[in-house]
């Protein structure tokens, strides 16, 4: 065997090494539960992430395509890309844990909690790069079984064994429905390889469409699309706030780009692309419509934006229609600007509720009068969600819509748009709270920490600038590839 | 080439920092920074310009550079681009820009001394500086369009610069709303442009041009009207003179020098368009123009705010580009576009520049004054030649330029206007000679008003006026100096021209000879009429026709035929019908629309009850119906 292979794994690779750099640290620095002794703390983390961010940036520059291991590890330079988007969630999310995790309780097991997310973005390394489906599903469940335990971190708290009880039963669920839907696919075409898939599979099995559906069914979840999003309020509610954005963000982003890529690559005769075109037609109607009917009534902050998520969910998987390479650059730029957007707004919330332990929406009222600082840079995040010009999220959103337009899908972009009217209102709704409504115990004021804000800069920076500089746009488009 | 990007970036940042941290700054050091930013990109265009007139010509005609583009919002086949872009217009305008804003700069030390808001006015002058400069360079129409709107922000941040009193609120707004819509054809303008050529550039070469040709006089057209808003022309004027309740330097610097001639360079940029496929649509700019100018000057004799005379005698001659702008011709001998036609070309981008600095320098100069007397009005004035020796000099110099008098500046462009005039047609040129005149008899009636005439000893007495500082006067003395020497010193054809070839300037002996006796007779009428302790002429026309002198006082009464049209006519038949309409009809489905969303969500609650095993079952039913959907 050529062991030279293992080179073009480099990016797991070298998150692994993070892994286990964590795993040594966490034994020798963590603080004793005791004495409260010990110098592991959130900026390791944070350091050997980002150096492992620019360190599998480097052979970037030089766009090649590989295979590895015959074909079951799969390479482009826009896997390289997505990885870094959500690695750069990832340090996003480290940064705003720190203030969660510096509490008495949670000290002691702050390791843990890296951890555990870091084995969940290996997942979904595995995830992004695989070539075959048993590599695939390794990767799926690498990405959900220790998402379950970081829902249930707080596992004193009721609601959080709760939230993280559901997420772990409903996600064995959509595992099995999926994994008979690969199985499928193998009975119809004899192979687990993705290339060779693609070659055998023709329009007409019956076999090939049940094995989408479910395919389909199984990714939903994942990205809490409607029919298959019912876990996501109650999860979302319960799990701690830091661990909800990146369930809301990583988790959904990964996803998302992984359906794109396996659906052009396994499904991608012409006939089964209208077959799924089909099915996300009406996915997507649902998912932003009924989302926005659930939102527009939530009190709580985290269900409320549980919904927004969904109804986000719907819009990136716009990009997906037809599979064209436009669609592709349209996706990961909505996602990386849902992401500055989505994390901006979880870093407030986040904060907020550590200081007050507060995150209803009367909570807010009145929040610009204690908190002005904090009121503005959630109304950013929350305009960019909204996609109000000239924050990034209009642009996301413009460049969505157009790409669903030219593949077509009128009609479907013409809901979406209608819908985007009715998000506005609630999305403004928090606005009017935090500027207008007068509260007579408003939360009080409070400076963040250092890593809330570095947080919060990258965030609203992202939010201002992505939208504005074409190059981030045209430099993803470079990058994206269609059904040949 | 790369570092023209700081001419734009500087300013910015000196916006962003004045603008943000502006309140933790002294007045004095927000000052500083605004003026050095602006110092450094003053240097930068100089040197711009040095490098890009040395570096030669080929074939005859200066390059167009492109040293920075980048595309910002790709569409398809069409892309918005940001860049800059270099020809000897828009380094031309670079250096009107940045010199005419750093002698603003400068001037406002003094004339803003101890105001409340001085950092926020430094911040908004550097926001101003870089939307201009950012205009000038666009590469692309659309570019062009978002600074110009950039443009008219600032331009209404600075006219409301004292906002708490109700006249500057008011000429801001009137100022945004009436430039805001005349920016609305020339949106309108630009997408026809995009959609039928294919391009937003300024590459007139590419093909999508002459596919798009039948659309381009509409499109142009359209622009005109925008181009006609922001300069000012008849009837998209009446926002100009409300404009003067700014401070003075601001209408120095964009109400007389910079903003208001962006119409003009907006036909300038495109000329090659407009003279390639549409040269008939071109007796619009023409007459638009004539009639502007004359009836600009026709109000500035009437004035008695110095201000608002200086806002007419501007439109007036804004028009007066625009018109030397119209009478360019297609050239003869199968070239598009040929020196000699089209000789208003060059003379309109001349009298461009010369008019920049002596208006500027009279604006300036009209700052001192009333900084001295504390008041626009000429009867606080009068006699002031003695106060004020250096204000009253510049002023002086300054209003023999714009009358047209050699060897000042304004002479030789207004000359060569008024032959591309007569080379039109007789009757253009012989209309523009006469407004020359009255330019020269107003300029003197106000010049005389000022530091001769009736002295208001009362009120000078109370309050000796006394020159301004050196910071107010330094800018006057230079603005003077560019104004004596410009217009023979350099061959200004030998720079800008309409094909880009050398084009060396001779003065048509028989023009320049007219428009001289014209002038000096009519600044002989207005020294007769207006010089003396008495003015006994001047009562007698008054009493002769009092009707005539109101009418023009009160500018024909044109605004309040638009007060008319706005308020009786739109507001009332127009507006309050479709107001009706919004709140009864569209309110009312919208408020249907949301209770039943509200409703509907309040029905479908109960699938969100908690309970996993429902979950389950839900989720199976989905994908046996996404299935059904697939499989059908």
């Amino acid at each position: 065997m050529d062991y030279s292979q293992f080179l073009y794994m480099h990016e797991e690779l070298s998150l692994l090494a993070v892994i286990t750099i964590l795993f040594l640290a966490d034994l020798f620095m963590c603080p004793d539960k005791k004495s409260g002794k010990g110098t592991f703390n959130t900026v390791l983390p944070v350091l050997l992430l980002t150096a492992h961010t620019l360190l599998n940036l480097l052979p970037c520059s030089e766009a090649y395509s590989a295979e590895a291991f015959g074909g079951m590890y799969q390479y482009t330079p826009m896997m390289t890309l997505v990885k870094t988007v959500l690695n750069v969630g990832t340090i996003v999310v480290f940064l705003m844990a720190h203030e969660w995790l510096a509490r008495p309780e949670n000290r002691v097991k702050q390791g843990e909690f890296y951890l555990l997310v870091l084995f969940t973005l290996l997942g979904m390394y595995f995830m992004i790069s695989s070539g075959h489906f048993l590599m695939f599903f390794i990767g799926l469940e690498l990405a959900s079984v220790p998402m379950a335990a970081i829902v249930a971190f707080d596992k004193t708290r009721y609601e959080s064994a709760e939230a993280g009880a559901k997420f772990i039963l409903l996600a064995l669920f959509s595992s099995a429905l999926l994994l008979y839907g690969i199985s499928l696919v193998y009975g119809g075409t004899g192979s687990l390889y993705f290339d060779e898939i693609g070659i055998l599979l023709s329009g007409e099995s019956l076999l090939g469409i049940l094995g989408l559906a479910l395919f389909i069914t199984g990714m939903g979840f994942k990205i809490s699309l409607v029919p298959f999003h019912l876990w996501t309020a109650d999860t979302y509610e319960g799990a701690p706030t830091v661990v909800t954005g990146y369930l809301s963000v990583i988790s959904k982003g990964s996803a998302a780009f992984v359906l794109m890529t396996v659906l052009m690559k396994v499904f991608g005769v012409a006939s089964l692309v209208e077959t799924w075109n089909t099915g996300f037609f009406w996915i997507i109607i649902a998912s932003i419509t009924i989302a926005n009917l659930f939102a527009i009534r939530q009190k709580n902050l985290k269900r409320f934006m549980a919904f927004s998520a969904i109804s986000q969910a719907g819009y990136l998987v716009l990009g997906i229609m037809d599979g064209t390479a436009q669609g592709m650059t349209a996706l990961v730029f909505y996602l990386l600007v849902y992401m500055a957007a989505n994390l901006g707004a979880f870093a407030v919330l986040n904060v907020v509720e550590q200081r007050s332990g507060k995150i209803g929406m009367d909570d807010y009222d009145g929040l610009y009068q204690t908190n002005p600082r904090l009121a503005f840079l959630m109304t950013l995040c929350l305009f960019s969600l909204a996609g109000i010009p000239p924050f990034a999220g209009f642009f996301s959103k413009f460049f969505i819509f157009m790409a669903a337009f030219k593949a077509g899908f009128h009609l479907l972009v013409f809901i979406a748009l209608v819908n985007t009217v009715i998000s506005l209102y609630y999305y403004l709704l928090i606005v009017k709270a935090m500027y207008i409504k007068k509260n007579e115990h408003p939360v009080e004021a409070f400076r963040s920490d250092g890593y809330t804000r570095a947080a919060l800069f990258i965030c609203t920076a992202g939010v201002v600038l992505l939208g504005l500089a074409g190059v981030v746009y045209n430099f993803i488009d470079g990058f994206s590839y269609g059904i040949n | 080439m790369e570092y023209t990007l700081f001419i734009l970036l500087l300013p910015f940042f000196s916006f962003l920092l004045l603008g943000i941290c502006g309140k933790w700054l002294s007045h004095k050091t927000a000052g500083i920074i605004g003026t050095l930013s602006l110092g450094v990109v003053t240097a930068l265009s100089y040197t711009v310009a040095f490098q890009y007139f040395t570096a030669g010509r080929v074939d005859g005609v200066f390059q167009t550079l492109v040293p920075y583009n980048m595309t910002w919002l790709p569409l398809g086949s069409l892309h918005f681009d940001m860049g800059i872009m270099l020809d000897p217009i828009s380094v031309m305008m670079l250096i009107v820009i940045s010199t005419v804003s750093l002698m603003v700069h400068i001037y406002s030390f003094g004339y803003m001394h101890g105001e409340r808001g001085f950092q926020r006015y430094y911040a908004f002058l550097s926001l101003f500086t870089m939307s201009m400069l950012g205009l000038v360079v666009a590469t692309n129409i659309f570019q062009m369009y978002l600074f110009w709107e950039l443009v008219g922000v600032s331009s209404y941040l600075l006219i409301g610069f004292y906002y708490t009193t109700a006249p500057a609120i008011a000429a801001s707004k009137k100022a945004f709303i009436v430039t805001r819509f005349a920016d609305m054809f020339f949106l309108v303008g630009i997408l026809i442009y995009g959609y039928y050529c294919q391009s937003f550039g300024f590459d007139f070469d590419a093909e999508g041009f002459a596919q798009g040709a039948y659309m381009l006089p509409t499109a142009l057209v359209l622009m005109f009207i925008g181009g006609a808003g922001k300069s000012a022309m008849f009837p998209l004027h009446i926002w100009l003179p409300d404009a003067m309740e700014g401070p003075t330097p601001v209408s120095a610097l964009i109400h007389a020098a910079t903003m208001v001639v962006a119409g003009v360079f907006q036909i300038a940029r495109l000329f090659p368009l407009w003279i390639q496929y549409a040269p008939d649509s071109l007796s619009i700019v023409v007459w638009v123009g004539v009639f502007t100018a004359f009836y600009a000057a026709a109000v500035a004799c009437a004035q008695s705010d110095i201000k608002r005379v200086l806002a007419f005698s501007t439109i007036s001659q804004i028009a007066f580009m625009m018109v030397a702008l119209g009478v360019c011709l297609p050239g003869h001998h199968g070239e598009v576009i040929d020196n000699h036609a089209s000789l208003g070309y060059m003379a309109s981008m001349f009298h461009l520049f010369t008019h920049a600095m002596f208006k500027a320098c009279l604006f300036l100069g009209a700052g001192c004054i009333i900084h001295a007397v504390h008041s626009n009005e000429m009867s606080a004035m009068g006699g002031l030649r003695k106060y004020m020796p250096v204000t009253r000099w510049t002023f002086l110099i300054s209003c023999l330029a714009i009358s047209g008098i050699p060897p000042f500046s304004g002479f030789f462009s207004k000359d060569e206007i008024i032959t591309a005039c007569f080379a039109y047609s007789p009757v253009v040129g012989w209309i523009m000679t006469g407004i020359a005149a009255m330019t020269a008899f107003y300029m003197f009636r106000l010049y005389y008003g000022i530091f001769w005439g009736t002295e208001n000893k009362e009120l000078h007495a109370s309050h000796t006026p006394h020159e301004a500082p050196l910071t107010m006067t330094l800018p006057l003395v230079f603005l003077s100096l560019v104004t004596v020497t410009c217009g023979w010193a350099v061959n200004f054809g030998s720079f800008v021209s309409a094909s880009g070839e050398d084009y060396q300037i001779h003065l048509d002996t028989q023009v320049a000879v007219t428009s001289c006796v014209v002038a000096l007779v009519s600044i002989a009428l207005a020294t007769w009429i207006f010089k003396g302790e008495r003015q006994p002429v001047a009562d007698r026309m008054y009493a002769a026709a009092p009707a005539l002198h109101r009418w023009a006082y009160k500018r024909f009464y044109l605004d309040e035929v638009y007060q008319f049209i706005t308020h009786r006519i739109i507001f009332a038949y127009i507006s309050r019908p479709i107001a009706w309409f919004d709140r009864h009809v569209v309110d009312g489905f919208f408020d249907f629309l949301a209770w039943g969303t509200n409703a509907l969500g309040y029905r479908i609650r109960g699938f969100q009850s908690g309970s996993v095993q429902k979950y389950a079952y839900i989720f199976l039913l989905g994908a046996l119906v996404l299935l059904l959907i697939m499989i059908i």
